[in-house]
């Protein structure tokens, strides 16, 4: 017989289907209730310093105005995109050999667990000292804060490859550079985007933290600014709804490239 | 050590092909493995030689040493003493000619069902990539599935994708480590008379371990039974059946008799 015998099976429980747009009306109608809460609230106390969502959003106007909005998005993203891909170029090839090595990982490995809890928020005063209140301290903190999940993350992925994928890329006759290439980078791939999200979420977090005191453009800037400038809560809040959406679409990027089929097996029930 | 320049046609490994001198000899091999300080006997003396072309099954109850055994004969594992020769060359390491399919589990799921019966062929030309992959696409029976990945395909598609896999560097030797043993009871059927198909469409040398006396009679040419730990050849059994067998003539349940007898088990429940 040629044919196969069997169906599909039933997908798994990991990839149901959205209930279309229930999917999307559930949150926005969220989003939207919050939103009357939070006008209502203001409106009902007569608040002088907390902004109605309507100043807020004549707030991101004003900003767009200026020609400040973008600027600043653009600042605080392109600090992210510098610390985070150093921190992907040089914590990706150290995951590995980590994961790979078990005399590099017992060298290294205890030192990488006692930096790893320290928030990057406290090498502040040492990222100052180092490279001033400039770019550079900045985008040293978002390094540091996106290091450590990134070679955590690969060193456990290589760490959990299954025997019998080496194997059989033994037997095929790899050597070990096309046996990282082929197998143990692929197998590893579900681990490491989850380290890669994790990471880029906190370097999003620290961003902000690092613009507060490093430099003088960027969200975090424009939060402590407005604040510092005039008490221009209206502005405060929209630069954390602008940080909030900004994050979101970070995320969503990554879980994007999780639901690509040739890492998708790694995500089942996630 | 690891060929890497691993014959791929046929062309490049003639040599023994149809000669009367065994392919794979097996000799003396034994295993210990060393666990808490003290040592556990896994095999013991093992000596057997599996001719070209042969279809040999190594039965044995779980923890006999069996997939050891195949593990040493694949180069994966070192013995203890003795030693494997393939062709009169000794086994030293893993090697593309001799192909090793383990359950399932052992497809890449990260490739399409293309990209993982291609796994093994970087060293042949495109061309030449696609018409394997289209051959043995078709050989296992997995046609308009080219393009799907692992995790959409049921165990008995997946363990086609293996043996394909396997199949299309054109090894002289495929190690089948209980390939089935994952497999629902109607799929096992299924998958043995492919693999049976496969077999006499490809004659390939084939050592199978398995723990399921039915299969064995179903599939060998010979039994090697196995002893419980540590395993050691207890007999071996010609089946003197042609193919296809008939499950229910005399002979087939004669010889399978025999080996539940061997193993010490009434076939009555």
């Amino acid at each position: 017989m040629s044919t196969p015998e069997s169906l599909l099976e039933p997908l798994p429980s990991g990839e149901r289907k959205p209930g279309s747009l229930l999917t999307v009306l559930l949150p926005l109608s969220t989003a939207a209730l919050l939103i009357l809460a939070w006008h209502v609230l203001v409106v009902a106390t007569g608040s002088e310093i907390f902004p109605s969502p309507m100043e807020v959003l004549r707030g991101v106007g004003e900003l767009a105005q200026k020609g400040v909005l973008a600027s600043y998005i653009g600042d605080s993203l392109w600090r992210v995109a510098c610390g985070y891909v150093i921190a992907l170029v040089l914590g990706i090839p150290l995951g590995l050999a980590l994961g790979w090595y078990p005399a590099a990982a017992a060298a290294l490995n205890p030192v990488i667990q006692v930096l790893r809890p320290i928030s990057a928020l406290a090498w502040i005063p040492i990222a100052i000292v180092l490279f001033g209140v400039t770019n550079l301290a900045a985008i040293f903190l978002i390094f540091l804060a996106s290091f450590f999940p990134i070679v955590v993350a690969t060193m456990n992925g290589v760490r959990n490859v299954p025997m019998m994928y080496l194997s059989a890329g033994r037997n095929f006759g790899l050597s070990v550079p096309a046996l990282f290439a082929r197998v143990i980078l692929p197998a590893a791939l579900p681990r490491v985007l989850t380290g890669l999200r994790v990471a880029l979420g906190v370097a999003w977090l620290v961003v902000v933290a690092a613009e507060m005191l490093a430099v003088d453009s960027g969200l975090g800037y424009l939060v402590i600014d407005s604040r510092n400038a005039g008490k221009r809560y209206d502005l405060v809040v929209a630069a954390m709804l602008l940080i909030g959406l900004i994050g979101l679409g970070l995320n969503s990027l990554v879980r994007l490239i999780e639901r690509m089929r040739a890492v998708r097996w790694g995500f089942q029930g996630s | 050590m690891t060929s890497t320049k691993g014959p791929l046609t046929p062309a490049l490994s003639p040599e023994g092909r149809g000669s009367v001198s065994p392919k794979v000899r097996i000799e003396r091999l034994s295993k210990t493995f060393q666990t808490n300080g003290h040592e556990v006997s896994v095999l013991n003396d093992v000596t057997l030689d599996v001719r070209e072309g042969e279809l040999v099954c190594i039965l044995g109850p779980s923890g006999c040493g069996k997939s050891t055994l195949l593990n040493i004969v694949g180069g994966f594992v070192p013995p203890t003493s003795g030693g494997v020769t393939i062709d009169g060359e000794p086994v030293r390491g893993p090697d593309p000619r001799r192909v090793f399919v383990f359950q399932e589990r052992g497809v890449f799921p990260w490739l399409t069902v293309e990209g993982n019966i291609g796994f093994g062929l970087s060293r042949v030309s495109a061309a030449e990539k696609a018409r394997r992959i289209a051959h043995y696409v078709r050989l296992v029976g997995l046609e308009g599935f080219e393009t799907a990945y692992p995790q959409e395909l049921s165990g008995g598609m997946k363990q086609r994708v293996e043996v394909a896999r396997a199949l299309a560097v054109d090894p002289d030797v495929l190690y089948l480590d209980e390939p089935f043993g994952a497999l629902d009871s109607i799929t096992r059927l299924v998958m043995r008379s492919e693999l049976l198909r496969i077999w006499e469409a490809e004659r390939k040398t084939i050592l199978f371990v398995t723990h399921d006396i039915e299969e064995s009679v179903q599939l060998a040419d010979r039994i090697v039974v196995l002893s419980a730990r540590p395993g050691a050849i207890r007999k071996i059994v010609d089946v003197d059946l042609a193919h296809p067998r008939d499950l229910s003539s005399p002979r087939y349940l004669a010889l399978r008799d025999s080996i539940f007898e061997e193993i010490g088990l009434a076939h009555r429940i």
